[in-house]
């Protein structure tokens, strides 16, 4: 295999990794957050333990989100060295701030977490919210340079050499706001929905006391709500982000809706192959006029094909299926969070498990589908740039290292990822079981007295 | 000042800030595993209590070392990336395992022992292979046969400079880390970790001091150029005082504390042994110069663009304007406080 597609894989493998945990520790600790608050308006214990008991497993999953988050900013020099000449003189600023969020989240966390007992409430609060902030400063300043990519400014490229920089132009490039809109919203979503998959596993078990059905309806509940919230904003920002690849990027939007030909009334497909010798989508449901409508708002709006443009510079066309994917995600999980609001409405008197066991299993499988709905999104937005690094200007096969060594590095990190997954997830399996959350409720109530 | 003069001096800033960070973090993490076992005194537990709040903190200093280097340096990076593809890679495989398991040990006690064994000894590893950029920064190590680069695995393996080099790593991290740790400790009150730590630093100053000069020695057949720029006058000044400040600093383990029964003033001898480090850290890396890799890249080549040089000079002193008052915070919560350091 060349160095190019070794690259490829060892660096898309290594994002893939990270964008987990990255993502959940952004998401919650802004549920951490809400928790707290809900303390502090509601006087009640059981949102603190939730604060408490969510803390611990994004302390672990901080533990994976910050050495992977390590691998991929130094991988990018190690892997991608002429496209990292033109980073460092064009787009190192959102790179530079980034650091002071992982400063800013990485303190406050110590504090929050180690010097709890010796803070007021207050004090509390604002550690805690700093670290949401540094976590949710961080996704969007990294967005910055992934926007950037897409839709470079700012800087010139005359013979290999880089001229007329321009770093401001370069950080205000067209898709930043709403890449950043669309990527922390999803964020938040992904938080929120594990945390409601972990709720709802728990309240699926049988045999439980009132005393933990109060408590976990209430993680539920704050948890659903949120999934909600930013379900409703995710659907919104998609679009908007849609629009923009229409009006920046067009040979993305065609290749993600399998449009070979340029039309008005433009139909949008669901699912199915795209085919270059019939040059359609085979299989699809189509919708006709929809994807005019929705890029420009009229059925008469005109989309460029692929076929406007040169073939060596088509994305591969299976990002057409990893598009669907997200999107059939997002619009199932927006329903699942919108019924069970319903059910919380209509049941809202009862006492014990409002919800039904079928929604409680729904939402069991929500969590990991979150994350999927992330991963396909983001392969889906890399992969769609190809075949450029940067967006017209720097081929990827122009800005990979020459390396010989990367086949035995590729498999040593491969190993890596795939163990620590494991053991991750049955620390944390292993942890919550050993640590029951009955055995809390006596111990918060017993420090209170204090 | 040229802003190439200040960008050199912010990056050695860095890099010396994360050099002692990340060894004493590294250190204190292999403290840990190897007083485990020994529950009559709290040398293992006195070495957590440093770490856990601490060590996330020192890893964006790792961080902002890279991305400071590919902000003012962007053609140092991209050569240097290639260059040391392979150590950096296992660092960053070590650098997770030791992460992750440090973080499982405190979640299952259960296997707090094997995570504990894990996460130390592959941070002890860590620092040592860090240091060999150093002899590769000097050049020849690299094969190019046209299409591919390699690193010539076998010439840096039978180079003696690349094992004192390694030794010198092992030697700091744990000699640094042990200074540190019995300031920690007597400021905790233990005096018996006190003792502890201020035996291990007692033996590990002169082998500590032992490697550095027999890293630089061993550079002399590899890199004649930089012993030359090392033994100019200038240079040889620092390392003299350099010298005098370790005398310094390795002598205030015995002087004489106020109170009864105590000797030692681990606060002077950590104090004095980072002058020490900073100005033969200093030394060292200005005999590099011009060049950042010999003999293709010097510092000139590699230097960013003006306008981009002036918006990250603001950076760095915006944000250092926010998080110093955090820093300061954080160090009399975890260094300070007697309610966090006795519990
Ligand atoms: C839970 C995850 C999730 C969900 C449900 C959705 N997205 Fe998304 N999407 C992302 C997670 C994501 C992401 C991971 O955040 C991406 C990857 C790159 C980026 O900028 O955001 C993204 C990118 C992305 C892009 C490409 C941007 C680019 O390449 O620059 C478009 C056009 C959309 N999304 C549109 C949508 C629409 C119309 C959705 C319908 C509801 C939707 N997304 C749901
Ligand atoms: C959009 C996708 C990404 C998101 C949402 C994200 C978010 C995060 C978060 C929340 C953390 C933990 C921060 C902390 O506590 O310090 C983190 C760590 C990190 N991320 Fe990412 N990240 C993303 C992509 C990237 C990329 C592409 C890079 C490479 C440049 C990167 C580099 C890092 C680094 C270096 C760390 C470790 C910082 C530390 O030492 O604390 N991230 N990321
Ligand atoms: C965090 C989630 C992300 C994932 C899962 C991801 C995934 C991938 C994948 C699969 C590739 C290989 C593409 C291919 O060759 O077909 C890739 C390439 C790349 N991505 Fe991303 N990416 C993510 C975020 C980012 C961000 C935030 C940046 C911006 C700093 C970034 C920068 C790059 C670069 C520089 C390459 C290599 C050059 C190229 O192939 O174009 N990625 N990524």
């Amino acid at each position: 295999m060349d160095s190019v597609l070794l690259s490829r894989m060892l660096f898309g493998s290594s994002m893939a990794f990270h964008i987990i945990f990255a993502t959940l520790t952004v998401g919650i600790t802004l549920m951490i957050l809400l928790a707290e608050i809900m303390r502090l308006v509601k006087k009640d214990d059981d949102y603190a333990l939730l604060a408490k008991r969510w803390t611990k497993g994004a302390a672990v999953l901080l533990g994976v989100a910050i050495p992977s988050g390590t691998i991929v900013a130094v991988m990018l020099s190690l892997l991608w060295p002429k496209f990292m000449e033109i980073v460092g003189e064009v787009i190192a600023l959102p790179f530079q701030i980034e650091i002071f969020a992982f400063f800013l989240e990485a303190l406050f966390l110590s504090i929050y977490v180690y010097a709890a007992d010796r803070l007021g409430p207050v004090t509390r609060l604002i550690a805690v919210f700093f670290v949401a902030f540094g976590a949710s400063a961080s996704a969007i300043l990294i967005t910055n340079a992934h926007a950037w990519m897409n839709t470079p400014r700012g800087f010139d490229l005359v013979d290999g050499q880089v001229v007329n920089v321009d770093p401001l132009a370069a950080i205000k490039a067209p898709s930043f706001f709403v890449t950043a809109n669309h990527v922390v919203g999803t964020a938040f979503m992904t938080g929120a929905f594990v945390l409601v998959a972990v709720a709802a596993y728990k309240l699926l078990h049988n045999h439980l006391s009132k005393r933990e059905i109060a408590y976990h309806r209430k993680g539920l509940f704050l948890s659903l709500v949120v999934a909600f919230i930013m379900s409703s904003y995710t659907a919104l920002s998609g679009h908007e982000t849609a629009v923009m690849l229409y009006e920046e990027l067009p040979i993305k939007l065609a290749a993600s809706e399998g449009l070979f030909n340029t039309t008005d009334n433009a139909a949008l497909t669901i699912f199915g192959t795209p085919s270059v010798e019939t040059e359609s989508v085979i299989g699809g449901i189509e919708i006709p006029g929809l994807l005019s409508w929705i890029a420009t708002g009229s059925t008469d709006g005109v989309i460029q094909g692929l076929n406007e443009f040169p073939q060596d510079e088509w994305p591969p066309l299976f990002i057409h299926t990893l598009f669907n994917v997200m999107v059939a995600i997002g619009f199932t999980l927006l329903g699942l969070a919108a019924l069970g609001l319903l059910f919380w409405f209509l049941r809202r008197k009862q006492e014990g498990v409002i919800y039904p066991k079928w929604l409680l299993a729904a939402y069991v499988a929500c969590g990991p589908l979150a994350i999927i709905g992330i991963e396909t999104g983001w392969i889906y937005s890399c992969t769609g740039r190809q075949p450029w690094t940067i967006y017209g200007i720097q081929r990827t096969v122009d800005a990979a290292t020459n390396s010989g060594n990367l086949g035995i590095l590729f498999f040593l990190f491969s190993v890596l990822y795939i163990v620590l997954l494991v053991i991750t997830g049955l620390v944390m399996y292993y942890y919550f079981k050993r640590n029951p959350v009955t055995d809390e409720f006596q111990s918060t109530n017993d420090q209170l007295n204090v | 000042m040229e802003s190439i003069n200040i960008a050199l001096l912010i990056i050695w800033a860095f890099l010396f800030i994360y050099a002692i960070a990340g060894s004493i973090d590294f250190g204190a993490g292999f403290w840990a595993m190897y007083y485990q076992n020994q529950t009559d005194t709290e040398s293992a537990s006195i070495a957590n209590r440093y770490l856990s709040p601490s060590w996330e903190v020192t890893n964006v200093f790792l961080v902002l070392l890279v991305v400071a280097f590919v902000g003012f340096f962007p053609g140092g990076a991209a050569n240097l990336g290639t260059l040391m593809i392979v150590p950096f890679c296992l660092v960053l495989i070590l650098l997770t395992i030791r992460s992750a398991f440090m973080v499982y040990s405190h979640s299952v006690k259960r296997y707090t022992r094997l995570f504990t064994i894990f996460s130390g000894l592959t941070g002890l590893l860590i620092p040592a292979l860090l240091i060999t950029i150093l002899p590769a920064a000097i050049g020849g190590y690299v094969m190019n046969d046209g299409v591919n680069q390699y690193i010539l695995v076998d010439k840096l393996f039978s180079s003696s400079t690349f094992y004192t080099h390694i030794g010198f790593g092992l030697a700091t991290e744990l000699f640094l880390s042990s200074l540190l740790l019995s300031d920690y400790a007597r400021e905790a009150n233990s005096m018996e970790t006190y003792h502890t730590y201020r035996r291990n630093a007692m033996t590990l100053g002169p082998i500590t001091l032992a490697f550095a000069v027999a890293a630089i020695y061993t550079l002399i057949p590899h890199a004649p150029w930089m012993f030359e720029n090392i033994t100019d006058s200038f240079r040889l000044i620092l390392l003299g005082l350099s010298f005098l400040a370790f005398v310094i600093g390795y002598s205030a383990l015995w002087w004489p504390a106020k109170t009864r029964r105590k000797i030692g003033q681990p606060r002077y001898a950590v104090i004095f042994i980072i002058i020490q480090f900073g100005l033969a850290s200093f030394a060292y890396s200005s005999a590099q110069l011009p060049y950042l890799l010999y003999p293709d890249i010097t510092v000139q080549d590699a230097f960013t663009n003006e306008t981009m040089f002036r918006l990250l000079l603001f950076g760095y002193a915006g944000g250092m304007a926010v998080l110093i008052p955090v820093f300061i915070w954080f160090w009399r919560l975890f260094m300070k406080d007697k309610r966090y350091l006795l519990k």
